[in-house]
């Protein structure tokens, strides 16, 4: 049995991992879930396994399951809510503001290469403004 | 309570105080910040008063607070005759420098931003140097570093301010850090952080291994601040602050904080021949650059700067040679070095404010213009070139006295008198030139302005200064003696030495060297044309400000290089390093440790149930992984991984756990559903093949370590907290239910932090969504128009029937949570659907009419609620939250526990009920936004 949470442990993560690497904010946000999932899991199993013991405090019960990460992993759970509906909502508000869906808020540019020695002394670089790149132009929205 | 068992840190918070009020006030009348900035200092003086008469009768006062016992910090203050000095300097001189700026600034400065930093530098300086505990002198001596930034760019619009400020912060800081280190070094080797303690083990820490080191760190911090060579140059680019800052800054206090330390580490760290090598040679070196540089400044602030730095060099140069007389020496250099150079910056204030300009080769003649100013600064400037019956001639000659005690056999010995004159030639080569070049020499050349006396006020500090100059001058036994004398005292901590501070020593060795230094240096002025041009053609560009600017400048391109090595702007990027570092690291503690792999403990049998259902797990995550584009599908099989996921819970004995996460579940995917409405239907594949083996591989190792990890834990047996909590639930928290009693009451004040994070993420979705600028899309990816008729005739009915029932489970679930599976959280969530669902089958605009959607009222509640209960049982004189429970008997639903917690758990019930509404609502409010329009460009 322990195996088999491990295995499921392990294919949330990977499946939480490689969908967080992905470009566009939606997959991040349910690999952002699966992780969730994952580590709520995780944490849950650190109280060892148990099956059939009661959760309630009785007088005949032999054993109990570890209380401790349970109440840990409720709050994780809604937490995890919280932060996935935050996450969501930002990459909302990303392609509001943006026009695009991408995590980076553009879409993939060529050449990112770092254009060096500008001769800026005492600031560093500022960001490259996204007009650049044609897109959410003020003009354009409409 | 008796104030005089807490003023020293009166004295010291008190100037901290006044820069708020002065802030304040200069709201209202600007020269009132003026007033309250040196009625302030008054205070702060006459507050220390009685601690100084103490002090004269050889007390040492320490008052002293338990602060942090555990890493040895007291909040703790000492007055001895060495911290009365420099009190005494720091608010005496504050003063006049009050008065002075009150003229000098002009009506467009603001009076109120300069005081109020004035009186945190000086609320800094007296807490570097009244702190009895080593790390709080650390925190008041980085105050001075901060403080000192922003006195220096007050004048923030001009560029030569804030990058002085900034060059200024940079070395002071950088210093501070050293200094740090070598306290801490300091503390450890002595066990305590207490002068009293560090004072009295100077011969346990000279003979400390770690001696070498702490002194090098601690001179370091040092030589910053007091701008020793080869860390000087930041002192003359300081210059561009407001001249009452420079008068203030470079000859009392900011600059002779460094000094202060080399006096108050004297007794424990001097004496050895590492001391006097590095702290005498770097002071010489000091003394030499200083007074050769000065004679070349055309700018009279830079000349008065370099004769700074050079000045410095000789105290510096005085506690190096490591003699008690020497320390003499250098205090009393200290003193008169204060009031000569006060009064010399403020002379150069009034110049540059009634002339326009601070250039010597055009402020020419002054002394027909403004004969009292002259009179002043050539007493002043006299004082400084070690004229005879002033004070500087006097600390001068008993400096030059040391420097022939200290030659000794060998040739660096006998160099020290001659070097010792040296300097002395030159420092009267640029005294005169700052008198002969200002005030004779022909007449003004191009003056922006005509030239006149300055304000009587303006004029009166620099009186005072030049009065004290030619008192101590002539009568050193009537005035300064007394305060050298406890200074000396506090200093050595110990018997002071004869000395003896008549005017008159007869013929000697130092008087012989005055002599040469007042020839030499009217001689070498006499040259001066040639030696200009010769500095100009050679010398000018060799300065160490270019090599901190290169160097400042390779650090900054080497910094942008490897931002942009690792942060391409990329969050993919950035997240391919984060995970990638983890799994390094993950992997390397699988490596390092020689446990093996897997425990003994008896595992569970596996059924067939369980096995098809944790099949059903993996093949769902993966599906929706592979299916990711579909992002539709993709995300009700993420629904089926979450359902699996609370089955899970149900199988290990977790019920509490398997109802939050089904509810959990079922907002998540309402919300994901709402918020695809507005992105691309389908994911674009823009992901090249590498990129996503890449990833895959990583993913893979990643999952790889999760498993094996988790695997490795749940093999082995181990202590819990468990039957603590179990044992206690009953008679500590009144419930049975052990999860929800842990939630409320064992770990309650966590759950507080949780449900702030909860109404804090609710607030600011509620932020992110005000005036977003989205637009609903007209029609579906595949060209089809979205269907009108929103509301299903069905759904509308069952959930308006349904909506007092599901309310009515909520309640249900709430009040038999704190002994049955249940409580605030899944209550709060079940009440939560009920709305949304209303909203869903209804539509938003008829259920905004019947429930209030506006829910930050709910939020507030919650946590009032939530925090009333903590505090209700501090009125009570229990801890915050500290729970109460009693027997109630109530019909039909039988006999219960009420407890005090249970008020807790309707504060968290409320906000989970206002955060999960609120989120949902104000997202689903968006798709109201008036006339569908075209979809955005970028849109696939």
């Amino acid at each position: 049995m322990e195996l088999l949470i491990a295995l499921s442990i392990g294919v949330l993560v990977a499946c939480g991992v490689y969908l967080v690497l992905r470009a566009s904010t939606f997959p991040v946000v349910m690999g952002l879930t699966l992780l969730s999932y994952a580590t709520n899991l995780f944490l849950f199993a650190m109280g060892r396994l148990a099956i059939g013991v009661p959760a309630i405090v009785r007088p005949d019960a032999a054993g109990y399951a570890d209380p401790l990460p349970q109440a840990l992993v409720l709050t994780a759970i809604v937490i995890a809510f919280g932060m996935t509906a935050f996450a969501i909502v930002l990459a909302l508000k990303a392609r509001g503001e943006t026009g695009s869906d991408h995590v980076d808020g553009r879409t993939p540019h060529p050449n990112p290469s770092p254009s060096r020695g500008e001769g800026l002394r005492g600031s560093l670089a500022p960001p490259r403004p996204l007009r650049e790149r044609g897109l959410g132009g003020e003009g354009e929205s409409p | 309570m008796d104030v005089s068992t807490i003023n020293l840190p009166l004295a010291v918070l008190l100037p901290f105080v006044g820069a708020a009020v002065v802030a304040w006030a200069a709201h209202f009348h600007r020269v009132a910040a003026a007033w309250l900035a040196g009625i302030t200092t008054l205070l702060a003086l006459g507050v220390l008063y009685p601690a100084l008469i103490a002090v004269f009768a050889g007390e040492t006062l320490i008052q002293s607070w338990v602060w942090m016992p555990a890493i040895g910090l007291d909040f703790a203050f000492r007055l001895d005759g060495l911290g009365a000095l420099f009190a005494l300097m720091i608010l005496v001189i504050g003063l006049l420098v009050i008065l002075y700026a009150r003229y000098y600034l002009s009506a467009k400065d603001s009076m109120g931003r300069f005081f109020a930093y004035m009186l945190t530098f000086m609320g800094s300086m007296l807490g570097v140097v009244l702190s009895e505990n080593l790390l709080q002198l650390m925190v008041f001596w980085e105050l001075t570093s901060l403080s000192s930034f922003m006195l220096i760019s007050y004048w923030q619009h001009r560029e030569d301010a804030r990058q002085g400020a900034r060059m200024a912060l940079a070395i002071t800081g950088g210093g501070g850090l050293a200094l740090l280190a070598g306290i801490l070094l300091l503390g450890q080797m002595v066990g305590s952080y207490n002068l009293s303690d560090v004072l009295l083990a100077g011969e346990q820490i000279r003979a400390h291994a770690l001696y070498l080191p702490t002194l090098v760190l601690i001179a370091i911090g040092v030589f910053t601040k007091s701008a020793q060579f080869p860390f000087h140059f930041w002192l003359p680019n300081a210059m561009s602050a407001p001249t009452p800052v420079s008068a203030y800054l470079h000859s009392a206090t900011m600059v002779k904080a460094g000094i202060f330390l080399l006096a108050r580490f004297f007794p424990v760290l001097a004496g050895t021949p590492e001391w006097s090598w590095l702290i005498g040679t770097v002071g010489m070196i000091t003394l030499l650059v200083g007074a050769f540089v000065a004679l070349f400044q055309h700018d009279l602030k830079g000349l008065l700067a370099y004769s700074t730095i050079s000045h410095l060099g000789l105290i510096t140069l005085l506690f190096g040679l490591g003699t008690e007389l020497a320390a003499v020496a250098a205090l009393f250099h200290i003193i008169n070095h204060a009031t000569f150079k006060a009064s010399l910056f403020m002379v150069a204030g009034i110049i540059d404010h009634e002339t326009g300009t601070r250039d010597m080769r055009r402020i020419n003649g002054l002394l027909k213009y403004m004969p009292h100013t002259a009179v002043l600064a050539m007493i002043a400037a006299a004082a400084m070139a070690g004229v005879p019956l002033l004070n500087g001639f006097l600390s001068k000659e008993m400096f030059f006295d040391q420097a022939v005690v200290a030659s000794g056999e060998s040739l660096w010995g006998q160099a020290i008198p001659v070097m010792a004159t040296l300097a002395g030639v030159f420092s009267v080569a640029y005294s005169l030139r700052f008198i002969h070049d200002v005030f004779f020499n022909g007449e003004p050349v191009n003056l922006p302005k005509m030239p006149h006396e300055p304000p009587p006020f303006m004029r009166i500090p620099v009186d005072v200064l030049v009065v004290l100059c030619i008192a101590v001058g002539m009568l050193p036994m009537f005035t300064v003696a007394p305060l050298l004398a406890v200074a000396v005292q506090g200093t050595l901590q110990g018997v002071p030495p004869e000395y003896s501070l008549a005017i008159w020593h007869g013929f000697n060795e130092p008087l012989l060297m005055s002599f040469i230094a007042l020839v030499g240096g009217i001689a070498v002025y006499a040259v001066r044309k040639p030696l200009f041009a010769w500095y100009e053609s050679r010398v000018r560009g060799q300065q160490l400000r270019h090599l901190y600017d290169w160097k400042i400048d390779k650090l900054l391109q080497v910094a942008r290089g490897v931002t942009r090595g690792f942060d391409r702007g990329s969050l993919q990027d950035m997240l391919f390093w984060v995970l990638g570092f983890t799994l390094l690291m993950g992997t390397a503690g699988f490596l390092s440790s020689a446990a093996p792999l897997l425990g003994e403990r008896v595992l569970l049998p596996l059924d067939a149930v369980s096995l098809a259902v944790g099949a059903t797990l993996i093949l769902a995550s993966l599906l929706s992984v592979v299916l990711h584009r579909e992002r539709l599908i993709a995300l009700v099989v993420l629904g089926a991984v979450g359902l699996v996921v609370s089955l899970a819970f149900v199988k290990f004995s977790a019920p509490d756990l398997a109802l939050t996460q089904l509810s959990v579940e079922i907002v998540t995917i309402v919300l994901l559903m709402l918020a695809l409405y507005f992105l691309p239907q389908y994911t674009p594949r823009t992901s090249a093949v590498w990129r996503k083996w890449r990833d895959g591989i990583l993913a893979g190792l990643l999952g790889l370590g999760a498993a094996v990890l988790a695997l490795a834990v749940m093999t082995r047996e181990t202590a819990t907290l468990a039957d603590y909590f179990v044992t206690q639930s009953v008679p500590g928290g009144g419930g049975a239910n052990v999860v929800n009693v842990i939630l409320v009451d064992f770990r309650g004040f966590d759950t507080m932090g949780e449900i702030a994070v909860l109404a804090l993420a609710g607030l600011g979705i509620f932020a992110l969504l005000q005036q977003i600028k989205l637009y609903a899309p007209a029609e579906d990816s595949s060209g089809r128009a979205w269907a009108l008729e929103a509301n299903p005739f069905i759904l509308q009915t069952f959930s308006r029937v349904l909506f007092p029932l599901m309310l009515m489970v909520a309640v249900f679930v709430f009040l038999r949570g704190h002994n049955l599976p249940g409580g605030g959280f899944i209550a709060g969530l079940i009440a939560a659907l009920a709305i949304v669902l209303q909203n869903l089958a209804n539509g938003i605009g008829w259920t905004a009419q019947r429930i209030r959607s506006d829910m930050h009222s709910w939020l507030a509640a919650g946590l009032l609620v939530a925090a009333g209960t903590g505090m209700v049982a501090m009125a009570l004189g229990y801890p915050f939250l500290t729970s109460a429970h009693t027997h109630v008997h109530w019909p039909v639903v039988g006999d219960f526990e009420l407890a005090s917690a249970m008020f807790f758990d309707m504060g968290v019930f409320l906000v989970v009920v206002g955060a999960t509404v609120m989120i949902l609502v104000e997202l689903g409010k968006l798709n109201r936004l008036d006339a569908p329009t075209p979809v955005l460009q970028g849109e696939v």
